[in-house]
């Protein structure tokens, strides 16, 4: 799949963003006052720059309002009330940590929980999608949720659970990679169930149906080289997991360096792991384009 | 809304044979015609006379075929447009409504006036039906010509999808899926029609019919001659005029 | 949550199509579709087929339908254009039209004054060659020709020497009731629609298809069996079929004998008369009637010919047609055994291929309860059916060995007895036609007086050649000369290089309307485009003028020092007629018009109303009044009023005062209307009785008279066996008093045998078959029309580069993957090119879609555009002349007999490109546009 910079970001931020929110929720870290609005405001900052973001996608801007009209059936649109509801929960919260130096604890988890479920339902957007086999699994939002609740550590200096969130998700990377790999190769979905012709023999494409270019090439058959995706998971991997996890431990005495410096580290690992979760994604109608 | 009817009164669709498809493209610039001219914002190029991308609803593979069995290979001109899916992944995940399948005769549309151009149900569908148009930035994909097949101001033997009216073949057929009555749902009991990637559960209504089994004759036929040379030959000449 | 739903279209939505229908004839092709128009707001809207056409009944391809956008491409020239900078550098400046016409009389008049063969005017594929020649021969020139001669004279020479009739256009499978097609060597051809819809039918009745062809696509794709037959040895195969069958007796005894001149008796005596056919006072050729043994004329009432008769006169042993044919055919040199290596297809297939032939046509046999009197006056209660039928195009006519492979194709058909039968094939009035029914070429020349006769026709025997009384050529493109004794259709292949060679001379204008002839329709496009500027040691161009008339912005009109820019095809009359190419169907006679449905927006004009106004300035003989004013207004006025002979005009339909007479009948000042009021044709319907075996068919023969279509009856016999090439042999065998020269004697013996025969294609055997070991093919794209489709917007998405196509083996030999490019060597040239894997193709192959490479700057399209950068011609390795021989001759490249180019003899060498260029190689600089460039979007659509 073509992979986007709006998405990229808008998934990469939205997540921080959220994660951000979600241990706020918690109460701990227990911020108040102007402390709170720094945190509050990057967290807002991060989600809401986000969704902006993915309004950047649109090509018919003027309809996006009514994105929130089919909860019922689309993730998206599900995605977008939750975003909205989620901000508004947590924002009573919010306000009564920066204003009024008070806790609305049920509030605050109930706001936590809301952030898991909407970064849940973005990654739905993608686990739903049975033409791309590499997302339509529940490793797509396990790590969603994962780097959401990592990001957000990370941020708010959660060092010990931020190693072990770190680590787990590593090898969650990691897994995922191979088990998309596997499943990018090995599934039911190939050129021979696209044309039906796979009855007769090995199908292959002769003539495309256009020499000119289309929406489907640039945004479904996007292609990158195997060389280029072990060298960027291998950036993303240690940019993730292995230096945050380095920087966490070397500055172990001074997490207030440690953490932000991690967290530099990691969004960057994680722009690169998302660019790869859109560039490497095959499309079921790759196959009709031999891609 | 974009839930799916739980049943439609018809399923109209195409029925595509690709036993008889001789990959002429006719099908692929009439659509283009037809649609750019009526349904919704027309289907624009962009860089029209450089390097162009267009938006297009129907296109036109080419495939070879080495068959398991031996032989020549064989080649297979593949029309695909959109194959109106029972369980149309595209409808269901269209988060503004715009998207959506027609409970009376299982068309599925979009309808542009709501479209936000998200591209998510390009997403969401298997077969590469739907095209975003870069000019207008909406949705575009084959509407089964529903702005013919009822249309009183077309001659009733033109209420037919644009393709359709204009292939040269007779390669496409356009009827009620439905109704096992119908001439196309005969035709696709005769000939053994197929789903495409069934695995993915869409359900499509258009059906495609299969190339017929290819390069069979039997070369162990031969003639038996009624003489081996010129000289034997004249005599079975006067012989069979003889007869005449 | 509520949903801001927009408004959905209706449930049973009825919006309005169009303000109006206007219904004319499609260009994007020569196939002359019908369509209706529809207009919005007085443009044009949508264009779909017209379903009372006959011939597509309401299909279009896709050209068809996207002709909105060759209507509208901003390739469209604006203006006459007179040449400001040098030859080739698209440097114009916009005249009038006075201005134009006025310099294309300045050099013209005086070359009708003192040399008229000083004007060479040859014309492409445009369809209204009744008229371009009529105007050709008031002028005077021999030098008139159409494009046939490079695209498919073989096809339709053979055919007619043969059968009085050709595939091409001019006949068609019998769709309805054919079990078994076979289709040799056809990409598309002319009758696009027609073999598209023929196909589905055959299809859908459960018939049978069998592709010949070295590759598989389009309709060879949908084929039951492909034989991907090695290029160039049809002519075996098909002789090989030929052995079986009639080894096996498997071929139509009774037709033979009625039908064809198998039953002629031939002179077996050395000297003059050798090889000629045994005829009366009359010169109608004799047969032996079975029962009482005599020597009768053919059409003699009740004779029953003897195809196994030997007579003796005066010494001298004559024996039957059938009798040379036998012995030629069963000879084991045409045994499948012998001929499998060569052809690529096995021993066994072949026979399996004959058998089947042979069961379906007389095991599978038709009866049709339809009475029919031949010209014998015996009545037949039935008609037999032979329901195998076979169709062929430029795979077999464009090699050098062409002219004998069509003509050794319809003696199979012949010989099955499925020509003009139920289930076979089947003519398009008005043929079938004898030659005799045929001019004979013409080239008596005069200052200020028109030519002696038409310039093409079916020479006869070396007296009809155009030769000088020198002996050399009197047509600058040679044609009907001892190189090429039957090119009916001229050589436009060759002017080119004659014209700048001077030889057999010089000319002072040429003038060229519709054919591409600086890019894709030469072979040689560098050395063609050299030859156009050229200059002498005074530092004129050796070819001193070039007018041309093209419609669009092609390569060609750079070359050009005056253009004549055409309408497109929705803003003009045009004339489909039957003096010309007809678009008759087997059971009817049909022509058409094209009428302006709407007007040009620039200044521009249909080109035979300009030779209306150019004719009458130049006061050709037929073009002006008797008091010397112009006398048709434009080309409408013509196509109405002008009569060929009393009675007969352009248009068949609607003639007469009041428009109620067919075929003939008095001028109609109402015709185009009458015309297009009917949806822009006229068909005349056969009735049944005289649908099939129509050349020996009374009514048949009855009603082409009353149609105009025959002056009288005229049935004829099939030409098994054609006499006037055994004159030419003769004449090369040292008789008679035209001698060809000596150095062509060993050829024309060779070639010109009058029975079929197969001899290899000369460019394989002059080039070292290791050093060029691939055959080179091109193929139409059903979604393009040569170089016009590239300025539809919409097509040149479909066909915007072309790859060459590798097999296989080759393929594999090579190493090549995806993206590759190769080096590609001829003896002619070298081109560098992207190639693309295909595995349904001969071995020994390789091919790419013809014409889709374009010269950056030309149809206004972007220099940048991929047509230009990955796009490519074969054309640069195809010479018009031969490599050179033992005796350092060089020879055209064509078919020795018709003068056909023999585009697809070309052998080549292929290697990968190590280091790939950036673009496709030759390159050459751009042209200057003269009608700048298309707009960077489209989004049309009219009246909303
Ligand atoms: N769409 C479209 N239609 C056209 C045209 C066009 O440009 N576009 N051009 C028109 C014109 S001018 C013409 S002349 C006709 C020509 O129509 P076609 O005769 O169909 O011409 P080609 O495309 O040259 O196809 C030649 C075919 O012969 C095959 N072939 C080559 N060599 C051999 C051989 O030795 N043996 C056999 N058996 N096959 C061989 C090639 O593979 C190819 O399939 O089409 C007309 N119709
Ligand atoms: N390698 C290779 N070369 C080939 C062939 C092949 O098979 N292989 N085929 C050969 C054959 S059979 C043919 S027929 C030729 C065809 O080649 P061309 O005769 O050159 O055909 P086109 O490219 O169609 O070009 C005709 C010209 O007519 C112009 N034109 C289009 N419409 C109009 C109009 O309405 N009015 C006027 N005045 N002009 C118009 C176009 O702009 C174009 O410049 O190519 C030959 N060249
Ligand atoms: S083919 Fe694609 S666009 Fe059409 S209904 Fe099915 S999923 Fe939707
Ligand atoms: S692109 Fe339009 S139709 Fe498709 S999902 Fe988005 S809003 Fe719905
Ligand atoms: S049914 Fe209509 S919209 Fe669909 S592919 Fe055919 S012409 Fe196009
Ligand atoms: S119009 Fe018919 S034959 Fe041509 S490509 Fe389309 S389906 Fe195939
Ligand atoms: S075959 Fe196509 S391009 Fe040619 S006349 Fe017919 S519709 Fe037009
Ligand atoms: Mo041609």
């Amino acid at each position: 799949m073509h992979p986007a910079p709006s998405v990229i970001f808008f998934t990469v931020s939205s997540g921080l963003g959220f994660g951000l929110l979600a241990w706020l929720g918690t109460g701990n870290p227990a911020v108040n006052g102007l402390s709170a609005f720094v945190m509050y405001f990057l967290g807002y900052g991060f989600a809401v720059g986000g969704l902006l973001s993915s309004v950047f996608h649109l090509a018919n801007k003027k309809n996006a309002i009514k994105a929130f009209s089919q909860w019922r059936t689309s993730w998206l649109s599900r995605e977008a009330v939750l975003s909205v509801i989620t901000l508004l929960t947590v924002a009573p919260y919010a306000i009564g940590r920066i204003f009024f130096d008070t806790t609305l604890e049920t509030l605050g988890l109930i706001g936590s929980a809301l952030c898991v479920v909407t970064v849940l339902s973005t990654s739905m957007i993608y686990a739903q999608l049975k033409t791309v086999p590499r997302w339509n699994n529940g490793f797509t939002p396990l790590l969603f949720v994962l780097y959401m609740i990592s990001g957000g550590a990370l941020f708010t200096d959660r060092v010990g659970i931020a190693v072990y969130l770190l680590i787990a998700l590593g090898i969650l990377q990691v897994l995922a990679w191979r088990d998309g790999d596997n499943r990018t190769v090995n599934n039911k979905t190939d050129m021979g169930t696209a044309t039906g012709l796979g009855r007769i023999g090995k199908v292959r494409q002769y003539e495309p149906p256009h020499t000119g270019q289309n929406y489907l090439l640039k945004e479904m058959a996007y292609q990158v080289a195997r060389k280029h995706v072990l060298k960027l998971r291998l950036i993303a991997f240690v940019a993730a997991f292995l230096l945050p996890i380095l920087a966490l431990m070397a500055f172990a005495d001074t997490p207030s360096f440690g953490a932000p410096m991690a967290l530099v580290f990691h969004l960057l690992g994680v722009l690169a792991s998302r660019w790869l979760f859109f560039a490497e994604a095959r499309h079921a109608v790759a196959n009709y384009y031999g891609r | 809304m974009t839930t799916l009817p739980t049943q439609t009164d018809k399923k109209l669709g195409l029925v595509i044979d690709l036993d008889t498809c001789v990959g002429c493209h006719g099908c692929v610039t009439s659509c283009k015609g037809w649609n750019t001219q009526n349904y919704g914002v027309p289907l624009s190029d962009k860089d029209a006379y450089g390097d162009p991308s267009g938006t297009f609803l129907n296109r036109v593979h080419s495939y070879e075929v080495q068959p398991d069995t031996g032989g020549a290979a064989q080649t297979i001109h593949f029309p695909r447009s959109c194959l109106h899916c029972e369980d149309a992944p595209c409808v269901t995940v269209c988060p503004t409504g715009a998207s959506y399948k027609r409970e009376e005769d299982g068309i599925v549309l979009v309808n542009e006036n709501d479209c936000m151009g998200c591209g998510l149900c390009a997403w969401a569908c298997p077969y590469g039906a739907r095209e975003l148009d870069a000019l207008a930035g909406v949705m575009k994909k084959c509407t089964l010509c529903v702005d013919r097949i009822y249309n009183e101001n077309l001659p009733e033997e033109d209420r037919i999808p644009a393709c359709v009216r204009t292939c040269p073949a007779g390669a496409r057929h356009f009827g009620d899926l439905g109704d096992p009555n119908s001439d196309v749902s005969k035709l696709v009991a005769e000939r053994g029609g197929m789903d495409l990637m069934p695995e993915l559960g869409t359900k499509p209504v258009n059906k495609y019919l299969p190339p017929r089994p290819k390069d069979t004759l039997d070369c162990s036929q031969s003639l038996e001659p009624v003489a081996t040379e010129a000289k034997g030959f004249l005599g079975w000449l006067d012989k069979a005029l003889e007869k005449l | 949550m509520g949903a801001t739903a927009g408004t959905r279209i209706g449930a049973r939505p009825s919006p309005d199509v169009s303000d109006e229908v206007r219904q004319t004839t499609c260009y994007m092709c020569a196939c002359r579709c019908g369509i209706n128009v529809h207009m919005k707001d007085g443009k044009v809207a949508y264009i779909e087929g017209n379903r009372d056409h006959p011939v597509n009944k309401g299909v279009l391809c896709a050209k068809g339908s996207s002709g909105i956008m060759q209507h509208n491409a901003p390739s469209r020239l604006r203006a006459p254009l007179k040449r400001v900078g040098p030859r080739g550098s698209g440097e114009f400046e916009e005249i009038s039209w006075d201005e134009a016409l006025e310099i294309a009389t300045s050099w013209l008049k005086p070359i009708r004054e003192t040399n008229p063969e000083k004007l060479a005017f040859f014309t492409g594929r445009d369809q209204s060659q009744s008229f371009t020649s009529f105007w050709a021969q008031n002028f005077g020139t021999p030098n008139y020709a159409a494009h046939g001669g490079f695209c498919s004279v073989n096809m339709a020479a053979a055919g007619i020497y043969t059968m009085g009739g050709a595939f091409w256009e001019f006949g068609q499978p019998d769709w309805d009731r054919a079990k078994l097609f076979m289709i040799f060597g056809v990409a598309e051809d002319h009758d696009s629609n027609p073999i598209k819809m023929g196909i589905g039918r055959l299809k859908a009745n459960g018939g049978k298809i069998i592709g010949v062809n070295p590759i598989r696509s389009g309709y060879n794709a949908v084929a039951d069996e492909w034989v991907g037959i090695t290029p160039g040895t049809d002519g075996l195969f098909i002789l090989a079929l030929i052995h079986e069958l009639m080894k096996a007796g498997k071929i139509d005894l009774d037709y033979l004998s009625r039908y064809t001149n198998a039953p002629a008796f031939i002179n077996e005596s050395e000297g003059p008369e050798k090889g000629l056919l045994l005829r009366d006072e009359d010169g109608k050729v004799l047969v032996m009637d079975r029962k009482s043994k005599d020597l009768v004329p053919f059409d003699t009432k009740g004779v029953r010919p003897d195809l196994n008769a030997t007579h003796e006169r005066d010494g001298v042993t004559h024996r039957t047609v059938f009798h040379s044919m036998a012995t030629r055919y069963l000879d084991p040199q045409y045994a499948p055994e012998a001929v499998a290596d060569q052809c690529g297809v096995s021993a066994d297939r072949i026979k399996a291929i004959a058998a089947l032939i042979a069961k379906t046509a007389f095991d599978e046999a038709i009866e049709l309860d339809q009475p029919w009197t031949d010209f014998r006056g015996e009545t037949h209660d039935k008609m037999i059916g032979r329901p195998v039928t076979f169709h062929s195009m430029r795979g077999i006519s464009a090699h050098s060995n062409g002219f004998q492979t069509c003509r050794a194709l319809h003696v199979l058909q012949i010989l099955l007895g499925s020509v003009e039968v139920p289930g076979g094939f089947r003519f398009k009035p008005p043929y079938p036609k004898p030659v005799e029914a045929h001019p004979a070429p013409h080239c008596g020349v005069k200052p200020m007086s028109p030519l002696d006769g038409p310039h093409l026709g079916f020479v006869r025997g070396p007296e009809g050649l155009a030769l000088k009384e020198d002996g050399s050529p009197a047509r600058i493109d040679k044609a009907f000369t001892w190189e090429n004794p039957m090119s009916a259709h001229g050589l436009m292949h060759m002017v080119i290089a004659n014209a700048h060679a001077g030889d057999p001379y010089k000319i002072d204008t040429l003038f060229m309307y519709m054919a591409n002839m600086a890019w894709n329709s030469t072979m040689n496009t560098k050395g063609t485009i050299e030859m156009l500027t050229d200059k002498d040691e005074n530092g004129d161009y050796v070819i001193p003028h070039f007018i041309y008339s093209d419609a669009y912005s092609s390569e060609t009109v750079a070359y050009a020092d005056l253009v004549l820019p055409d309408t497109t095809y929705l803003e003009r009359h045009d004339c489909i007629s039957l003096l010309d190419r007809p678009i008759c169907e087997a059971d009817g006679a049909a022509d058409a018009i094209r009428w302006p449905v709407v007007e040009p927006d620039r200044d521009v004009r249909g080109f035979q109303s300009v030779l209306c106004e150019l004719g009458a300035r130049l006061d050709l003989p037929a073009f002006v009044n008797e008091d010397g004013s112009q006398k048709w207004a434009d080309y409408a006025d013509y196509i109405q009023t002008h009569q060929r002979k009393p009675g007969i005009g352009p248009l068949a339909g609607f003639r007469g005062e009041d428009g109620d007479q067919n075929g003939r009948g008095a001028p109609n000042p109402n015709q185009l209307d009458a015309y297009i009021e009917n949806g822009g044709f006229w068909v005349n319907h056969i009735e049944e009785e005289a649908q099939y075996f129509k050349p020996w068919n009374k009514a048949y023969q009855d009603w082409a008279v009353e149609i105009g279509i025959l002056d009288t009856p005229m049935p004829y016999l099939f030409q098994l066996y054609v006499e006037p090439m055994r004159k030419f042999q003769l004449a090369a065998e040292g008789h008679g008093d035209r001698q060809p020269p000596d150095h062509l004697r060993q050829r024309i013996k060779d070639t010109m045998d009058p029975l079929p025969i197969w001899y290899a294609p000369f460019e394989g055997t002059l080039v070292d078959e290791e050093e060029f070991p691939v055959h080179a093919l091109t193929q139409r794209p059903m979604a393009m029309y040569h170089s016009w489709g590239t300025q539809n917007a919409w097509l040149r998405q479909i066909h915007g580069r072309n790859p060459l196509y590798v097999p296989t083996k080759i393929w594999e030999a090579n190493g090549f993957k995806d993206g590759d490019w190769a080096k590609v060597t001829s003896h002619h040239g070298e081109i560098t090119v992207p190639v693309a894997h295909m595995a349904a193709l001969n071995d020994n192959t390789v091919w790419t879609w013809n014409a889709i490479g374009k010269r950056k700057g030309a149809w206004a399209l972007k220099e940048d555009a991929p047509e230009a950068t990955k796009g490519f011609l074969l054309n640069h390795l195809i010479h018009e002349l031969l490599p050179s021989r033992g005796d350092g001759m060089r020879w055209a490249n064509s078919d020795p007999i018709t003068g056909q180019a023999s585009w697809f003899d070309l052998k080549v060498r292929i290697e990968k490109s190590e280091a790939p260029p950036d673009e496709s190689q030759p390159a050459f600089p751009p042209i200057k546009s003269p009608v700048g460039q298309g707009p960077e979007d489209l989004a049309w659509e009219v009246g909303k």
